[in-house]
């Protein structure tokens, strides 16, 4: 077949073209039922399509927009005159910083690479460095936004996640980010973000900024663990002084109690004992009074009886023995008196 | 002749074709349009997506993207004033805000990227050398929580006070770079530092300090759990000699009021007849000291043993001499 070259003349393409006719002709109205069959098939296929539940449509005719549909299935204009774009309005998307999630099962398995490594790694206020690792969830709360605003939307998400992310980390120590500082940090980053959106109008709205794994830089763990573990000495110092303390200082007030308690005893004890003996005294006394002579004698005998018997060695000189001992003061009232 | 009429049919049709599909086109959500004849741009450029229609074959469709379009900066080592090398990352947005110019001045994207490349990398390295490394990490004077744990061994320049901050600085560079824009036909959106970060040799250095601050806050933690233990010891020490010494006080007290009362009521009792109290306390007091080892020497004359002579009469008792 001639099909180059300037041999090819319109006689050859009608010759070409009756000689294709002769041979169709027993099947030329059959033909052509098939050709306009095939055409409403095709306008029929492209003219149907189906919204998932999670997404809707937008719908733009000759590159315009003209509506948004709803999930269920639909009818559009074939042909390419309108044009169908489906944006995941329902469906919570997330964007992983510092690491990918390579199998999500339940056990997931991460992937980390020089590139997530650049993610995370960061200034911290204190001119540290710190390596952050973070999710972002979020959903698209304005599809004609999301896909006509920007041109690389998702793309560009991920760096303003970034760059919030590293503005939030650069205000606050690394001790700050490692410790009390992550849920104040997490929450400032996700409200930097979302005004980042609303400045870009990417019809992106964030649900949800989480830190993940936050971490000194590799070479540096073992001295911020070193300060944990001193931490704990430290609390453990105090708290063993602390438990002295509460060991020694209640038995000391018993003993302290006991002691006061022992006094009460004794002066309790004293005090009886004083008006007892007084008593005893008075009773004697009155009887003494009403026979002094005789009661004198008979305590004087009852003591003699009973100390003469327990001393050791007795002498009993006579009277005119005199110059061998000196006299000793006893059985005189008065010289004891004196 | 049949086969004539057929050819031109053919060619008509053709032509009609093309010159409808010359002389339609469509303009999407996302572009913008300039029309050109022979070269030369006719009027303003059409925004409004749909259906157009424009002369065929004379005029040309030059079709531009009409959303925020992307520049991503490659890292840049750059000295900040105080001598700090660091990596500095940016990225940019910027849509093609005057059509007719970007087109005429820039001809497409790819010369409109070049063009950024020079003025942001150029205005992003003029803004941080002429600033200290802390005004472009940090975005406030916020004072750190827990801070009295670091502020002695925090680096002097992390301590400065900040005068611009991160984000006066990004506006900063973004203000200067839209300087020639409209040159351009270009509108700079949003300028941000991606990332900032140490180069190699610095970080290394950076490293070894944040160990050795380390150490000191490790260091300062246990002395301050010493120093504490001591002082609840001391607090210890202190309360026990208290507790001590009251009930030491308090024993001695109650004791001396008791013996003071003890010794009243004595008293009282014995000046009613001192001389039988002295005489019984006496004979008290011979039941106690003469023991074994005591010798008595006794004589006849005591009244003990009057009667170890003679049995007497009987009369009444002979005084005592």
């Amino acid at each position: 077949m001639p099909t180059r070259g300037v041999d090819f003349g319109p006689e050859d393409f009608f010759r070409m073209a009756r000689e294709t006719r002769e041979r169709l002709r027993g099947s030329r109205r059959t033909l052509l039922t098939i050709g306009v069959a095939i055409v409403v098939l095709v306008a029929l296929v492209s003219s149907y399509y189906q919204v998932e539940p999670d997404e809707v449509a937008l719908v733009t005719r000759f590159g315009r927009y003209i509506r948004t549909t709803n999930p269920g299935p639909h009818i559009k204009i074939p042909f390419g005159i309108e044009r169908v774009q489906k944006v995941p309005v329902q469906r919570q998307l997330k964007q992983e910083f510092g690491f990918r999630t390579a199998r999500a099962d339940i056990q997931s398995s991460f992937h980390k690479d020089q590139q997530t490594k650049d993610e995370s790694l960061m200034l911290t206020g204190d001119l540290n460095v710190a390596t952050v690792e973070w999710i972002v969830q979020y959903k698209i709360s304005d599809p004609y936004k999301y896909l006509f605003r920007l041109r690389d939307v998702e793309d560009t998400f991920r760096l303003m996640a970034e760059a919030s992310m590293r503005t939030v980390v650069g205000d606050h120590s690394v001790t700050e980010l490692l410790t009390v500082g992550r849920e104040a940090i997490a929450a400032k980053a996700k409200e930097l973000l979302s005004n980042m959106c609303k400045l870009y109008d990417n019809g992106i709205s964030v649900q949800q900024l989480v830190l993940q794994d936050v971490d000194p830089p590799e070479s540096v763990k073992p001295s911020f663990n070193e300060v944990n573990q001193a931490i704990q000495e430290r609390e453990r110092a105090i708290n063993e002084a602390w438990a002295e303390y509460n060991q020694e200082i209640p038995r000391a007030r018993g003993l302290a109690e006991q002691k006061i308690e022992a006094a009460e005893g004794y002066a309790v004890d004293r005090v009886n004992r004083g008006k007892g003996d007084a008593q005893r005294f008075d009773a004697l006394e009155e009887q003494y009074r009403k026979a002094p002579e005789v009661t004198r004698s008979r305590i004087y005998l009852e003591t003699m009886s009973a100390v003469l018997p327990n001393a050791g060695k007795k002498l009993i000189l006579d009277e005119k023995t005199k110059g061998i001992l000196p006299m000793f003061p006893f059985g005189s009232d008065k010289e004891v008196k004196q | 002749m049949k086969a004539r009429t057929l050819w031109i049919i053919l060619a008509l049709a053709v032509l009609v074709i093309a010159t409808l599909s010359s002389a339609l086109y469509t303009v999407s959500e996302t572009e913008q349009v300039v029309i050109t004849q022979f070269g030369e741009p006719m009027g303003q450029a059409i925004t409004q997506a749909g259906l157009h229609v424009k002369i065929p074959f004379a005029q040309e469709a030059n079709v531009f993207d009409k959303r925020w379009l992307e520049w991503n900066g490659n890292p840049n080592q750059i000295p900040t004033r105080d001598k700090k090398y660091i990596w500095v990352e940016t990225y940019a947005r910027w849509r093609i805000a005057d059509p007719l110019r970007f087109f005429q001045r820039l001809h497409d994207e790819r010369g409109a990227q070049s063009r950024l490349d020079d003025i942001i990398d150029g205005e992003t390295r003029n803004v941080i050398a002429n600033n200290n490394l802390i005004e472009v990490v940090r975005v406030s004077n916020r004072a750190f929580e827990r801070a009295e744990e670091i502020e002695d061994v925090m680096e002097a320049e992390a301590m400065r006070q900040v005068e611009q901050g991160r984000d006066k600085i990004t506006r900063l560079i973004l203000e200067r770079a839209s300087h020639v824009m409209p040159d351009y036909g270009i509108e700079l959106v949003d300028i941000q530092l991606q990332r900032i970060n140490y180069i190699e040799s610095v970080q290394a250095k950076v490293f070894d300090r944040m160990i050795s601050e380390r150490k000191r806050i490790a260091d300062r933690h246990r002395s301050e759990g010493q120093g504490k233990s001591a002082e609840v010891r001391g607090k210890k020490e202190r309360e026990l000699k208290v507790i001590e010494s009251e009930a030491y006080r308090k024993t001695q007290e109650i004791m001396g009021k008791a013996d003071a009362e003890a010794a009243g009521i004595y008293a009282e009792a014995y000046n009613r007849n001192r001389e039988l109290y002295r005489f019984l306390r006496t004979m008290e007091t011979y039941k106690t000291t003469i023991d074994k080892d005591s010798w008595l020497v006794l004589s006849t004359s005591a009244d003990l043993f009057r009667y170890l002579e003679s049995p007497g009469t009987g009369g009444p008792a002979p005084k005592a001499r």
